[in-house]
């Protein structure tokens, strides 16, 4: 058995936890939830030995655990899957699974084949398929997560923490990770999982325990309780859990894509010619499992990644071979997809993330000089609007909370007067108050007239936000929708490649369902 | 940007950056090609041969020499740098580009000694024996750099910790011995190395700040000591220097022999600990935690690794290693402590570890390409050629800038280089 006494935890300006309790059983699974910075992932980074906390013990099986030394926590059997990843970018997936417990023979040489062989092995005996020799810079965000997975099962944990496992995975993924994690629960192992999807906590929580502030709220049984409820004890006042919209009125077309053919980074042609369209006045959605073009497309778009062949019209303008400051200045908002990655500079303050993409016009700079009065106004205003947790707009964004970083970006891109707004995972890692209010900027955004591409992973986010859905497999468009009278079912067979496949013209809008 | 262009045309398909840079050696080969032709072929003497010395007068096979007509070298090395070109621009060398970018760069510097010693006569087993010598304490620099880098910590300070050592050395050499002052140069990197550590890990100074004090600290105080000290006691900068060990049969080999078998026991060390640390950090269990600590100390850290002490441990073996550097200097080659007589070289050695990628094999390679350049301008001093000396020195860090920046592609530096990790 695990338990947390009174754990209390102060940064600079924040009481990231206040005096928690938290127990788990093995064979039992734990929801953790709360908003964003309720110190959920603080909590868990102090089980795990990462933070170091002010008050408070934990105890394994009653017996304390040494704090602040991961080594410990490790050698007393908890294991992590970090909301960041954690793991060595330039290093093969193999490496990265053994650092720390390597397999050595004499004089710590590297046993690399046995190395390759119990990931493998963890690999099949859960599902968990991944090459060993792939380097995990190559690897996107979803093939990552299953490394994190397999690095805790290459430890043996008996107690997992899993802090947002599900945030980067498509839902056939999630299935399978919840399959994963149920097995491992009737092995015996205790299990905290984090998520910010309601529906998950119900469907697989023997325990649900909510967080707000830094203090526990509640716990309830998820027979005893629903999302509406978990919604309200979460945030603290009714929330509206379904996206309301009218009827798009779809106007001129702002962007254009034809016979788009891109290449990924390992040089292989990731978009295989595809053509859309996406007009003023609509929210087009693309779903797609990981690694199917979505990403290499979006980069294509806003002047990342340079396109093999194709042209991309925007407004009627060329801008195939834009860079991403032309880009950006024809109005064009990019929330990207991984928000560490690119959309945010993690040792940057908060107002100088705020204003990242329009620093060096008016009113933030005047000639060469900033006016750090202006960018302060602005960012103090944004963190306002949208409801982002940071003690001021003067600490270093890398302080806040995975899903505040999130709205960050949210708050910058949305802020702009738009055409076109490319969002990729626009709500990933937000609790559902935020998710309610970012859905409804994006609408809003519909409805002044700018036309929406959002990608995403998340098939419900997709369906819900929707006007028009384009189902992307293996680079090209293999479908298109409409969500009112499609199941997600349906959709998620095209997502795989088993429906049957169509070309689509992106300008034909009158498409049936058969 | 215009208007649209018709709908449904294709883009022309477009070069990626390796094909581009394919292009652009290609380009390169025959550019040499012209200026060999040019300057090293038409503008030597026809009758004129260029004799090049194999051997030193006591060795086993003495008088082996190379005699050639400069100009046929000059034409020889002409076709064939103009072939490699054509052969690069039509079908490329995949994965040999690099192998054989070099064996182009090397026919050029052939024809360029060619033509400077038309008419005479060119001891090259004399320049290449010194090119060894003169890469040892740059190779050493450029390992403390490796594994300090490796593990995120900026080491500006090679410099000076490879001249306290070599005054250490030199001083404690004359006392006790020269085994005894080697120590004193492995102890007196050491502590520096410490130094370096608790400043930038403990109390997280500015990592270039701190290398650069610990130069400045060094060098006065060295210079200081040495007026002071060694300046009225002759006998105390007087250690003497490491006997030579000549490897049997080994040593007869012809050229080789001489660069790389008859040595003292330093240079020996640096061969092996080049080979040692790039056996260790790529297959042994240190290597691949001290470069997880370089790349993602977070990471390191949530697998129990502690970041703090590997850095430590890792920045002092450097530090030892620069010690090993400044102990070469005075009891491996001059014999004796000059003030700042190290000029310069932990900064060619923090050059090499870039060029050389951070690898250590990548360091030795580097170094060899300096001192070959070192070398060859002192050599060529005494050759005498119309161009001005200052040139010549310039010369080869141009190309090897050239090469390395342009040509063998980018190099990238571990990805927490520099930043202090900071535990909540
Ligand atoms: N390293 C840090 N330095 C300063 N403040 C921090 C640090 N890490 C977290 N905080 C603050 O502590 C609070 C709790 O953050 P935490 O990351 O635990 O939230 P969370 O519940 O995991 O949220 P999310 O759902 O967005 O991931 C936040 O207000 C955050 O700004
Ligand atoms: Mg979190």
């Amino acid at each position: 058995m695990l338990e947390l006494r009174g754990i209390t935890k102060r940064f600079p300006g924040v009481l990231a936890n206040d005096n928690v309790d938290l127990r788990v059983e093995g064979g039992e699974l734990v929801a953790l939830l709360g908003e964003n910075g309720a110190g959920k992932s603080t909590l868990m980074n102090i089980l795990y030995g990462l933070y170091t906390a002010d008050h408070g013990e934990i105890l394994v099986d009653g017996e304390p655990l040494v704090l602040g030394s991961p080594a410990e926590s490790i050698a007393a059997g908890i294991g992590m899957v970090h909301q960041h990843f954690m793991l060595v970018p330039v290093f093969s997936v193999a490496e990265n699974v053994i650092l720390g417990v390597e397999p050595t023979g004499t004089g710590g040489w590297i046993n690399r084949r046995q190395a390759a062989r119990s990931v493998r092995e963890i690999s099949e005996r859960y599902g968990l398929e991944v090459d060993p020799n792939a380097i995990i810079e190559d690897l996107p965000v979803g093939l990552q997560q299953r490394v994190e997975i397999i690095k805790v099962l290459f430890r043996e944990a008996r107690f997992l923490v899993l802090d947002e496992p599900t945030a980067v995975l498509t839902p056939q993924e999630v299935d399978e990770l919840i399959a994963i994690i149920t097995s491992l629960k009737q092995t015996g192992k205790g299990i905290i999982f984090i998520s910010h999807k309601l529906k998950e906590a119900l469907e697989i929580a023997d325990r649900i325990v909510v967080m707000r502030a830094g203090k526990t709220v509640g716990e309830v049984l998820p027979a005893d309780t629903d999302e509406n409820q978990l919604a309200a004890m979460m945030v603290g006042r009714p929330v509206e859990l379904v996206v309301h919209k009218d009827k798009a009125q779809p106007k001129e077309p702002v962007l254009e894509i034809r016979d788009l053919t891109v290449l990924d980074d390992r040089n292989t042609i990731a978009v295989k010619g595809v053509s859309m369209t996406v007009r003023a006045g609509e929210i087009v959605g693309i779903a797609g499992v990981q690694g199917n073009g979505q990403s290499e497309l979006v980069e294509a778009i806003t002047g990342l990644r340079t396109p093999l062949a194709g042209e991309i019209l925007l407004a009627g303008d060329n801008v195939t071979l834009a860079s991403p400051r032309e880009i950006h200045r024809r109005r064009v908002a990019h929330v990207p997809e991984d928000r560490q990655r690119s959309g945010l500079v993690l040792n940057f303050t908060v107002a100088e993330n705020m204003i990242l993409d329009s620093y060096y016009s008016p009113p933030f700079s005047r000639g060469v000089v900033m006016d750090w009065d202006a960018a302060h106004d602005q960012a103090e205003h944004l963190v306002e609007q949208y409801d982002v947790r940071t003690p001021s707009v003067d600490v270093d964004l890398s302080t806040l909370s995975g899903g505040n970083q999130q709205k960050v970006i949210a708050a910058r891109e949305f802020n702009r007067d738009v055409q076109l707004v490319i969002a990729s995972q626009p709500t990933r890692g937000i609790d559902v108050g935020s998710i309610e209010y970012i859905h409804s900027r994006i609408v809003a955004e519909r409805d002044e007239g700018a036309a929406v591409l959002i990608v995403s992973s998340e098939l419900d986010e997709v369906m819900a936000l929707s006007d028009r859905v384009l189902v992307i497999f293996d680079g090209k468009i293999v479908g298109e929708f409409d969500p009112k009278v499609t199941t997600n079912a349906e959709i998620g067979l095209y997502m795989l490649g088993s429906g049957a496949v169509h070309e689509t013209d992106g300008a034909d809008l009158a498409r049936t369902v058969e | 940007m215009t208007a649209a262009t018709v709908p449904g045309e294709a883009l022309k398909v477009r070069l990626t950056a390796e094909e581009k840079r394919a292009r652009i050696l290609g380009v390169v080969y025959f550019a040499l090609a012209v200026f060999v032709l040019w300057v090293f072929t038409l503008g030597v003497d026809p009758d004129l041969d260029a004799t090049f010395k194999l051997s030193l007068p006591r060795d086993r096979f003495a008088d082996l020499e190379w005699v050639v007509n400069a100009r046929l070298v000059g034409y020889v090395v002409t076709a064939i740098l103009a072939g490699l070109g054509a052969l690069q621009l039509t079908r490329g060398f995949g994965t040999r580009g690099n192998l054989v970018l070099g064996i182009g760069l090397l026919l050029f510097v052939l024809s360029f000694l060619s033509w400077a010693a038309a008419g005479k006569s060119f001891s090259l087993v004399g320049m290449l024996t010194s090119t060894v010598l003169l890469s040892v304490p740059v190779t050493l620099g450029g390992l403390t750099g490796v594994m300090c880098e490796r593990v995120a910590v900026i080491n500006i300070g090679i410099e000076g910790q490879l001249l306290s050592s070599a005054f250490a050395g030199t001083l404690v050499g004359s006392l006790f011995g020269q085994w005894t002052g080697l120590i004193a140069g492995l102890v007196t990197g050491a502590i520096l190395g410490a130094v370096l550590a608790v400043l930038s890990i403990k109390y997280q100074v500015d990592q270039i700040i701190a290398g650069v004090f610990i130069n400045i600290f060094a060098l006065g105080l060295t210079s200081f000591l040495a007026t002071r000290v060694l300046g009225p006691n002759p006998d105390l900068n007087a250690p003497g220097r490491f006997t030579v060990i000549e490897i049997p049969l080994l040593k007869d080999i012809p050229v080789f022999g001489n660069m790389f078998f008859k040595h003292n026991i330093i240079v020996y060390a640096t061969l092996v600990l080049v080979a040692a640390l790039q056996v260790g950090l790529f297959y042994t269990r240190w290597g691949l935690r001290s470069r997880s600590v370089g790349e993602h100390p977070k990471a390191a850290d949530t697998v129990g690794i502690n970041v703090f002490r590997t850095r430590y441990t890792n920045v002092i073996l450097g530090g030892m290693i620069a010690g090993f550097g400044g102990a070469f200097l005075t009891l491996g080659s001059t014999g004796r402590f000059e003030e700042n007589m190290t000029a310069g070289v932990g900064f060619i050695g923090l050059a090499a570890m870039i060029f050389g990628r951070w690898n250590p094999t990548g360091v030795l390679g580097a170094a060899l390409v300096f001192g070959f350049a070192r070398s060859l301008q002192q050599k060529l001093g005494i050759l005498g050629t119309p161009i001005p000396s200052e040139f010549l020195a310039m010369a080869p860090y141009i190309v090897t800038i050239i090469v390395v920046a342009g040509l063998v592609g980018r190099a990238r530096p571990p990805a927490a280089d520099g930043q202090p990790y900071i535990k909540q």
